[in-house]
């Protein structure tokens, strides 16, 4: 089944950066890849809070034309899946983690399924950060927010996760929105990147 | 009734142990003994008080006045509720958000208790409504306090875990399942405790001051055994309020999780 998700997100930036003049309007007709980069401080997680509706913020964001008001909260979220870039973990077993019966991904990013028994004290900085995506993509969300999803991988590893977001995008013909530090990696993932500075002002790369 | 009134010398003598307790922190600089004296001279000051109060009360058995009293018991253990917070929760919710629980549990029970359970005539007779209502009021104010300060502290403490929840799609009422579990426990181990222990290793206040009155032990335990029961429930139902309202109150109608609510 192939989903089409276009998402708004129109003067969000308004209300997270007072004073700001730019009103930051972004368009992603899925599947596709936008790059979001920008020195720290700039708003990148807040703008990705903002687009999951965590954060009151102004603006509009709509998928498949639908404003997000139209659906609760709990359901946009559902549909609208971030990966902060800090897993949290809240259940002993690893398994326990995962509020849906389909797990996706886990082969692919290095796991056999017996991690899910697994306690979450022993994981690594790097397995947290693996298996908070594999968590979040079985979730089936329709658009993908994703705040630095390879900051503790070593360089295999950050290639596994590369392709298996690739592919989740293909296959649920999902957009996705990228953050991060490095401008190298965006250049590869992402088929446009923008900019944002401290003050609300963001600009395409070219 | 064979009771044995004490006299002025009675309590000059125990306030004289309270002073050498004073005189001892004093000595070994535990940087509390103002806070010893202050409490003894408050304690003294407020029971004289309340029990002229409650002369004049008996005597009028004016339906107006206890209810003003009662009122009064209430918003002074709201604000008791309140300032026991670290995290309360911002504005007039603060305030009204224990207040709420405590009328709604503390008042009931005592009606109930009264109308069906005591009747005396009338029902109201303040010899009966004031104590029972202070009690009750007292320990749900306990209950209330422990269960709300943990699920404010708790909330902030974890708000990552309960954002990563929100993140999964799940509601907000998921979101916060076991923190909402968590803290009603922790308002209920208090009165749940007390049952457990009473008579084994505490004789309970209430039981202890009737005995010395001279009341048949029988008799003060029967009402020991009513009393004991109306706290349980009143604090069982005060703190499931109290914590289903704060847990409401944490998250806005997109179920966001809104500690900007809390100071």
């Amino acid at each position: 089944m192939s989903l089409i998700s276009l998402i708004d997100v129109h003067s969000l930036a308004s209300g997270l950066f007072p004073g700001s003049r730019q009103h930051l309007t972004l368009d992603l007709a899925g599947p596709g890849c936008l790059g979001l980069t920008g020195p720290s401080g700039s708003g990148k997680t807040l703008l990705l809070r903002a687009i999951a509706d965590l954060d009151p913020s102004g603006g509009t964001v709509k998928i498949d034309g639908q404003d997000r008001t139209s659906f609760t909260g709990h359901a946009w979220r559902r549909r609208v899946g971030y990966l902060p870039a800090e897993s949290s973990w809240w259940s002993d077993r690893v398994g326990d983690h995962f509020i849906t019966d389909n797990v996706y991904g886990l082969g692919q990013l290095g796991f056999t399924d017996d991690v899910l028994d697994w306690s979450v004290t022993r994981l690594s900085s790097g397995e947290r950060q693996r298996l908070a995506l594999s968590r979040l993509l079985s979730c089936a969300p329709d658009v993908l927010l994703l705040d630095e999803p390879t900051a503790s991988l070593d360089p295999a590893r950050t290639a596994n996760v590369e392709e298996l977001i690739a592919d989740y995008g293909q296959a649920r013909q999902a957009p996705v929105i990228w953050v991060s530090h490095d401008a190298a990696q965006l250049k590869q993932v992402a088929q446009r990147t923008i900019l944002l500075n401290g003050s609300g002002h963001a600009r395409e790369l070219s | 009734m064979n009771m044995i009134t004490l006299s002025a010398l009675d309590l000059g003598l125990a306030a004289t142990l309270v002073l050498v307790v004073a005189l001892i922190s004093w000595r070994m600089h535990l940087g509390n003994t103002s806070q010893i004296l202050l409490a003894a001279v408050r304690t003294t000051l407020q029971l004289l008080l309340i029990g002229l109060v409650l002369k004049a009360l008996f005597a009028a058995t004016s339906p107006i006045w206890i209810a003003l009293m009662s009122l009064v018991m209430l918003l002074a253990a709201g604000r008791e509720v309140m300032s026991r917070q670290k995290r309360r929760f911002s504005g007039s919710w603060g305030y009204s958000l224990g207040t709420s629980s405590m009328f709604i549990s503390s008042f009931g029970i005592t009606v109930l208790a009264l109308l069906l359970v005591v009747e005396p005539q009338p029902w109201y007779q303040p010899r009966y409504a004031i104590p029972l209502l202070g009690m009750l009021l007292g320990n749900t104010m306990n209950g209330i306090a422990l269960a709300l300060d943990n699920l404010t502290h708790n909330a902030w403490e974890r708000r990552s875990a309960i954002e990563g929840r929100l993140t999964l799609g799940m509601t907000w009422s998921e979101a916060i399942t076991d923190l909402r579990r968590d803290s009603i426990r922790v308002g209920m181990i208090p009165i749940i405790n007390a049952m457990a222990i009473a008579g084994l290793v505490s004789l309970p206040g209430m039981m202890t001051g009737q005995i010395l009155a001279g009341s048949p032990p029988v008799e003060a335990v029967k009402y020991q055994i009513l009393i004991m029961f109306l706290i349980a429930a009143g604090t069982g139902f005060g703190t499931i309020s109290a914590v289903l309202m704060g847990c409401r109150r944490l998250f806005d109608e997109r179920e966001r999780l809104r500690l900007d609510r809390l100071r």
